[in-house]
């Protein structure tokens, strides 16, 4: 099979490498940047990167709308997570001066 | 009237000089003239009732009892129900001794008033005689043991009181002391033998008590603890009566007031031991009462001694009273019943009589020192004394009618119960052989006279030892002076017996009749009639001997201290040893000193001493074995177990140290560890 | 009988209504000194008064001891219920509160001294609070330990005790107090150790069979008094076994530590020297009695083969205890050591008369029990008015007291002489019947005991000479007299001493039915 057939005709596997990319430039986020906000949209990433993996599921694999309704239960989620996560970082920023995951260390010596 | 009433009339006279002690203790300070002539008039009632009963008692045909349950215990196998009871029983014994003691009493209280005029704590003097002479009466009107006993401790309360009335002066509250301990040596005797009597018949009662013995029933069957039981129970009189060995304390008991010497120390509770022995005559046997008479006969002895050389005014009396006690116990032991109870009677006058007479003399003497402000010279030595005759006749002649009294000389009550006693002993020894005891008895009467007049003689004859101060001296107030002479008239025979020279047909002779002996025949005494008819055989010979000894013991003193004849300086040189033993009344108080006191306090401290270092050392050395015990196991604990601990403490420690380095508590590294593990894991697996 | 208030058994009011003023007190702020004190009076108050209306519904002719039915104002719970456990069978542990004749006077004495010892405590400054927290849950430890009937349930009141007493010794106490709390704490663990032993043994033992058919362990004293409750193979099983001998002398030991007999008695001194008055009032007051209350219900009924075989030994400590106590009582320069051994010596009396084994000497035994306590209490409480006044106490350092504190020195004299066993007070009733039942078991023994009545009187006069009379030293003539507060303690005591000492006649009646009842059991269980 050639490449632009491979483009022609989107299946399943389009879905779950892209999906797949998403999923490393996020963890790679989460890793990397020194920025919580950074690190916070990194897991963004992760979970929208599952988000495709659950709906290409039900699309193309034996899963029908529950895969749907596991996206919308995580969009919804991660909402809420996000809006938890920043009231956080915003009180970590109040109390240390600086979003830097590096400098916020209470428990190490 | 109804003999029942007796007992009603007994309880008002019991209870009244009661009332009198706590209506003075508490209010007596805030009375008018602190209640002096509440707790006298209480007591004057009390003796105008006391003469009721006496004559109503006379009268009738027996004794009247009554009682009441104390104390009950139930259900004991094998006995039953036991009662405890009180009560009272009048008889002629008591009712006679009751008059006596509300006589003395009545008389010492008027005499007090003036005696203690303006004293520091004058309405508690007062309080106390009252508590005394309920405390008496309850030993005599009671009709069993351990009211007897129960009486018997508080007359040594009250006698502890007055002796410490003056408590400020050391010597007082010795005296207070040593008299109580040692009534208690008696009184622990005679708590002893009420014991053996009680276990045995289960009962305090006299009549119960009686009636058992002569039914045979004898105290763990056996003869030999019934005269044992008499004994002990004599041992309480040993103690109050001031007998020998026991006898240390009445000499010293004259630290008290002068008129308290004549209520309790001469004429009432000193007597208490003749009259248990009395009362308890049915229960001694022939031993016992044989312990009794040499008891007594000792006593005698060994009083009149020490009394010959005494110079102190009261200390000679208080001899004297031990010598006349010892008198009575000894006629009480050879079965003289009637005689050593009238001794009793006639004794309590006379001798009363000499310490009021002292009492006056050492007021006078005082008032006189007072008025010289003399502190130095000691108002109660015969030899600062002398001429007071001029100056004093109201005293001087009641004493000398007091001093005949007590001498034997006839005419006198004296007279009358001397010779019965001598004759007692006398018959007693005829029948028994223990001629000891009328040799001892005579030597004494003779020796009485001596002493007696020594003291007349240098108290109110001769010249004043220091003339200047005789015209200070004068006589008493009649408060004080008109119990003597009251007294003084009780000392003639006629109230005793209407013959001077034979009291057994007296009235009190006839009313003392010696009660029958409850112990079993072969261990009774010998009986009253057996008794008397040899009382009878020797009767008149015993009246010349007691009449020759008497004067001649009067003349001697005569001779020695009015004439001075012979000197008494010389005689006292000759006798050397004996003069100072005497002096020293044969030195018992420095000997119980060394033995008894010594002994108990060195027995104390050893018991002291055994009780901090020996068993409070175990105990403590058990508790510092214990702390060695425990620092050796701390020790093994510190190196070994905790050693084995720290190691592992230590080693886990050291490897987390290194350990730690990866935990940085970075999120992010932790997650790149996680990545790398999946994928190493993922690895291995796809590989493998 | 029965008795209730709000539902409760007035037994359990009694024993809990200190806990109650305990709460309270706690409850208190620390700063307001006179509302504690008067919650601690009013708990002990109203105790006395329950104590009292006991006293009044008493029937004096129920037998108790072993026989549950004539138990008055019984009150039984379940309390502890183990079902079917393998090889020993139910077991079982009462909540049984319960009074007869020989427990009556105790608890009436228990609170009396209770109320006394909080009136003496008026005095008190340092961490009021806590001294009345402590004092309240004393009082229910002592008084629970007169009520129960169950082993389990005495031996928990028995330990209560201890705690509040070692605090309130170490902390409120004198110099030496740390030295005198630990040994009077130890003293008494080791005599709570052995009743735990023999309370184990004694339960392992004892079984009866309920109405289920069932095979019950109790600790219920009543079942181990019956000698039929014993299981077969047991180890107290059967009389005069080696182990029934061993079982009653640790059991003895652990109760004469608490009399205190000689040679067990050195805790008691320095106890005393070092407490403050009030607890000194409560330890011979009512802290003396629970040892020999423990023989006599415990011990004695149902080990009666013991009993009756160590009885010359028990009479021999009580002679001993008696002139020993008595010697080193006059040895004393200290008073309230000297009194401290004057209990001891009059508790050898109360041990002379129980060991007699018959009516006279147990009923004197118990009512000796309660005159020393009233007595003594009255004679520490003397010491204290002293102490409060001149904080000395060597008998050497007064004298003459009796010109400046009259009514002081009246309170006295009563006081020492009812120790001295004067005829017409309280001393001398018990002790005459004490005497008379030990004289009918044990001669010599009881002769030798007697003479111990003259030392006491010496020892007595001795102190009495060395502080009331002689000269008044100079730096006493500014004492005064007693205040009211301290008359209120005395007055009571007095008219007791007083009353008992010239009609003993309702205090027998009232042991009189169960103490013979006790005495006849023992005599017959014990041969």
């Amino acid at each position: 099979m050639v490449l632009p057939e491979w483009f022609a005709e989107p299946g399943l596997n389009h879905f779950l490498v892209v999906s797949a990319v998403l999923f490393s430039l996020g963890l790679l986020a989460v890793i990397t940047r020194r920025n919580i906000i950074m690190v916070l949209m990194g897991i963004e990433l992760i979970l929208n990167s599952a988000n495709l993996n659950f709906v290409a599921f039900s699309r193309y694999g034996l899963l029908s709308l529950e895969g749907h309704m596991i996206a919308l239960f995580v969009i919804i989620i991660a909402a809420a997570e996000a809006a938890v996560a920043l009231a956080i970082v915003l009180n970590i920023y109040n109390r240390f001066g600086s979003v830097d995951v590096e400098q916020i260390s209470e428990l190490k010596e | 009237m109804a003999l029942e009433s007796l007992i009603q009339l007994s309880l008002v006279t019991l209870f009244l000089p009661l009332a009198g002690f706590l209506l003075l203790i508490f209010f007596g300070k805030r009375m008018p003239r602190q209640g002096d002539w509440l707790g006298t008039g209480l007591v004057t009632v009390a003796f105008a009732i006391s003469l009721v009963i006496l004559f109503v008692q006379l009268a009738a045909p027996g004794p009247v009892s009554a009682g009441f349950t104390w104390a009950t215990f139930g259900g004991i196998p094998g006995i039953g129900e036991v009662n405890i009871e009180l009560g009272i029983l009048i008889d002629n014994l008591s009712a006679v001794m009751l008059v006596v003691v509300m006589l003395i009493s009545m008389l010492v209280h008027f005499f007090s008033i003036g005696y203690l005029e303006g004293d520091v704590r004058y309405s508690r003097y007062f309080a106390y005689l009252g508590l005394f002479t309920f405390s008496m009466l309850g030993i005599v009107i009671t009709h069993n043991l351990l009211m007897m006993y129960i009486f018997w401790e508080l007359v040594g309360l009250s006698s502890y009181l007055l002796i410490g009335h003056w408590y400020e002066k050391k010597s007082a509250s010795n005296a207070a002391m040593k008299a109580f301990i040692v009534n208690r040596i008696g009184d622990a005797g005679m708590f002893i033998g009420i014991m053996i009597i009680f276990v045995h018949f289960s009962t305090f009662s006299f009549d119960a008590i009686f009636g058992a013995l002569s039914a045979g029933n004898l105290p763990f069957e056996s003869q030999a603890w019934l005269t044992a039981a008499g004994i002990l129970i004599f041992c309480g009189a040993i103690g109050k009566s001031a007998q020998f060995p026991l006898h240390v304390w009445l000499p010293d008991a004259m630290e008290g007031p002068t008129p308290v010497s004549a209520l309790i120390h001469a004429a009432t509770m000193v007597a208490a031991g003749v009259f248990m022995v009395a009362r308890l005559f049915p229960l001694f046997t022939a031993d016992a009462l044989l312990v009794i008479a040499y008891i007594g006969a000792i006593t005698a002895l060994l009083a009149a001694t020490i009394a010959i050389t005494q110079f102190d005014i009261k200390k000679v009396l208080a001899w004297s009273t031990i010598s006349q006690l010892g008198y009575m116990v000894m006629a009480l032991g050879v079965g003289a019943y009637a005689a050593g109870f009238m001794h009793l009677v006639t004794h309590a006058a006379f001798k009363a009589g000499l310490f009021l007479g002292s009492g006056a003399v050492i007021y006078a003497m005082h008032a006189a020192l007072h008025k010289k402000h003399d502190h130095d010279t000691d108002a109660q030595d015969i030899r600062n004394m002398g001429g007071l005759k001029s100056r004093m006749p109201v005293t001087y002649w009641t004493f000398l009618i007091f001093t005949l009294a007590i001498s034997g000389i006839p005419l006198t009550s004296g007279f009358l119960s001397k010779d019965e006693i001598l004759a007692g002993t006398l018959a007693f020894s005829t029948l028994s052989g223990h001629w000891l005891l009328p040799l001892i008895a005579f030597t004494v009467a003779g020796m009485t006279a001596f002493y007696m007049f020594r003291l007349f003689i240098l108290t109110f004859h001769g010249e004043h030892a220091q003339p200047e101060r005789l015209p200070l001296i004068n006589e008493v107030p009649g408060v004080m002076s008109i119990p003597l002479m009251v007294l003084a008239t009780l000392s003639i025979f006629v109230f005793y017996s209407f013959n001077p020279f034979g009291a057994s047909s007296g009235w009190l002779f006839q009313a003392l009749e010696r009660p029958l002996s409850a112990v079993p025949e072969a261990v009774a005494p010998a009986t009253w009639p057996v008794l008397y008819e040899a009382i009878s055989r020797v009767h008149t010979l015993v009246m010349i001997l007691s009449i020759v000894i008497a004067v001649a013991g009067l003349a001697f003193a005569w001779l020695v201290y009015q004439k001075r004849a012979i000197s008494a300086e010389m005689m006292a040189a000759k006798m050397g040893r004996l003069y100072h033993g005497s002096r020293n009344k044969w030195y018992f108080d420095e000997m119980y000193e060394a033995v008894f006191v010594n002994g108990t306090l060195a027995l104390t401290r050893i018991s002291n001493w055994f009780d901090a270092r020996i068993i409070d050392g175990i105990v403590n050395g058990a508790g510092t074995v214990t702390q060695g015990v425990s620092r050796i196991s701390g020790w093994i604990d510190n190196t070994f177990i905790d050693g084995l601990v720290n190691f592992l403490a230590n080693f886990t420690g050291a490897i987390g140290m290194r350990l730690r380095r990866i935990q940085t508590g970075n999120i992010q590294t932790y997650l790149v560890f996680a990545l790398v593990g999946f994928l190493v894991i993922t690895i291995v697996l796809l590989t493998f | 009988m029965e008795f209730q208030i709000f539902g409760i058994g007035i037994l359990t009011w009694i024993v809990f209504l200190p806990i109650v003023g305990m709460l309270i007190v706690l409850l208190i702020p620390s700063e307001n000194k006179n509302a504690i004190r008067w919650t601690a009076a009013g708990a002990t108050g109203l105790q006395l008064l329950l104590a009292v209306i006991l006293l009044g519904l008493f029937d004096r002719t129920a037998l108790g001891i072993n026989d549950p039915g004539s138990f008055q104002f019984v009150e039984q719970f379940d309390w502890i219920i183990v079902e079917a456990v393998p090889w020993v069978g139910k077991i079982e542990i009462l909540y049984f509160l319960g009074i007869d004749g020989l427990s009556i006077l105790m608890v009436l004495l228990t609170a009396l001294i209770s109320l006394i010892g909080v009136i003496s405590s008026w005095s008190i400054e340092r961490m009021v609070k806590g001294y009345f927290a402590l004092y309240l849950l004393l009082v229910t430890g002592m008084m629970g330990v007169f009520v129960a009937l169950d082993f389990f349930l005495f031996f928990i009141f028995w330990e209560v005790m201890l705690l509040p007493m070692y605090f309130l010794i170490g902390i409120w106490g004198g110099p030496r107090r740390e030295y005198a709390a630990i040994k009077f704490f130890i003293y008494t663990f080791v005599g709570g150790v052995l009743m735990l032993l023999v309370m184990l043994g004694l339960y392992f033992s004892v079984a009866y069979t309920n109405g289920a058919g069932e095979q019950v362990h109790t600790f219920n004293l009543l079942h181990m008094m019956n000698s039929a409750n014993f299981v077969e193979g047991s180890i107290f099983y059967g009389m005069d076994t080696t182990w029934r001998y061993a079982a009653w002398v640790a059991l003895f030991i652990s109760f004469a530590i608490k009399v205190p007999l000689f040679p067990f008695h050195t805790w008691l001194p320095d106890a005393h020297v070092e407490a403050p008055t009030p607890i000194s009032v409560i330890l011979a007051g009512v802290l003396l009695k629970l040892g020999t209350y423990g023989m006599l219900r415990i011990l004695f009924p149902i080990l009666p083969d013991g009993t009756v075989y160590f009885m010359y030994l028990m009479a021999a400590l009580g002679m001993i205890s008696i002139i020993y106590g008595a010697l080193c009582a006059m040895a004393q320069d200290d008073f309230k050591k000297l009194i401290a051994y004057s209990s001891i010596s009059h508790m050898g009396i109360v041990m002379l008369g129980m060991a007699s084994l018959t009516n006279q000497g147990t009923v004197g035994a118990v009512l000796q029990m309660f005159n020393h306590g009233t007595i003594t209490a009255m004679l520490f409480l003397i010491v204290g008015v002293l102490y409060d006044r001149t904080h000395k106490r060597g008998l050497y350092d007064f004298g003459g007291i009796a010109n400046q504190m009259p009514k002081y020195t009246g309170i006295a004299m009563v006081a020492m002489f009812a120790a001295l066993g004067l005829p017409g007070l309280s001393g001398f009733v018990s002790e005459l019947f004490s005497f008379l039942g030990a004289f009918s078991s044990f001669r010599v023994i009881t002769i030798i005991s007697v003479s111990g009545i003259i030392f006491t009187a010496a020892y007595i006069l001795w102190t009495i000479q060395r502080v009331f009379l002689g000269e008044l030293g100079d730096e006493h003539k500014s004492l005064t007299d007693l205040t009211g507060r301290e008359l209120l303690m005395f007055v009571p005591l007095m008219l007791i001493v007083i009353f008992l000492g010239v009609y003993p006649g309702p205090a027998i009646e009232l042991m009189n039915a169960s103490l013979s009842h006790l005495v006849e059991f023992v005599n017959v269980a014990g041969r």
